[in-house]
């Protein structure tokens, strides 16, 4: 039997993976301010920030938190209170009126 | 019924997957559903307070938008802090732990001088409805911040008693899974709470 270790070694990226991860969270941080500040994206700021956002938690979740590797069983246990969570703020939103079609 | 098969620690379980790890993502799906609350919450709220500040008043986007990337930065070196623990590399271990530590004791002061702030500038968890949502999202976030900075302080320690060899490796893992946790909430609060306003 191969040490714990190199079992570890072996599922998750290297440090060249990591690297890049960190300068493709760094430069979509930047892009989401520059598009904060830029006037002309105000009318598409919200999902352009929304998926900015979701891919830099995607990125996040499956390399530094090694969903992406792991056993499927995580992705489970994780997924599943994720899209719930998901679900309730979308369905209490729409109950509170904040997409604009209580009245 | 499959083979059982043995998971890093070693343990032989029925699903082949540690058992620790396996309850920490279980951990993690229902801290989910928590922030997942407040943050619903404070949408609900958004827009609903009757006098100010309002967000767009007092929200500091180019001081949230540095302790964001500090944040980002800090799971870099959580995971190359976990790569080093992994290979058995005692000082590389040391440096990365104490940065990530670090860096989270950074975002804290960060967030310390944005809520000092804003109390000075008249907003408080009492004033209206957007600081009652707020400091309790954003508060909660940061106690979660400060638990993950003590937990990588107790696992510096230990490595400097000699006890975090990569037989080891599973709790840095563990530490680090929770670390990324906190990480991927702020990602979320910095989008939907500090850039839609």
């Amino acid at each position: 039997m191969s040490h714990p270790a190199e079992h570890a070694e072996h599922r998750h990226p290297g440090t060249g993976t990591y690297l890049a991860i960190a300068a493709v969270l760094f430069i979509i941080t930047i892009v989401e301010v520059g598009v904060f500040y830029v006037p002309a994206f105000k009318p598409v700021l919200a999902p352009a920030l929304l998926t900015l956002s979701a891919v830099k938690f995607s990125l996040v979740v499956m390399f530094y938190m090694h969903l992406k590797f792991d056993s499927p069983l995580f992705r489970v246990i994780f997924t599943l209170p994720l899209l719930l969570a998901l679900g309730v703020g979308i369905a209490l939103m729409f109950l509170f009126g904040a997409f604009g079609l209580r009245h | 019924m499959t083979h059982a098969a043995a998971p890093a620690s070693g343990h032989y379980t029925s699903t082949g997957l540690d058992n620790k790890k396996l309850a920490f993502w279980a951990f993690i799906g229902s801290e989910c559903l928590l922030f997942g609350s407040l943050i619903s919450t404070y949408l609900v709220y958004k827009g609903h307070s009757v006098r100010g500040p309002t967000p767009h008043e007092i929200l500091n986007i180019p001081v949230t938008s540095v302790s964001t990337f500090d944040l980002l930065m800090s799971s870099l070196a959580m995971v190359l802090a976990l790569a080093a623990v992994s290979r058995g590399d005692k000082i590389w271990a040391r440096v990365w732990l104490g940065m990530t530590a670090l860096l989270g004791l950074v975002f804290l002061s960060f967030q310390f001088y944005e809520f000092s702030s804003f109390v000075r500038e008249g907003l408080t968890i009492k004033t209206n409805l957007f600081g009652s949502t707020f400091f309790t999202l954003t508060g909660t976030h940061g106690a979660h911040v400060a638990v993950g900075v003590l937990w990588l302080l107790t696992l510096l320690v230990r490595s400097f008693q000699g006890k975090l060899g990569p037989e080891k490796a599973l709790n840095v893992e563990i530490a680090g899974l929770y670390w990324h946790f906190v990480d991927v909430v702020w990602i979320v609060i910095f989008t939907v709470v500090y850039l839609i306003q």
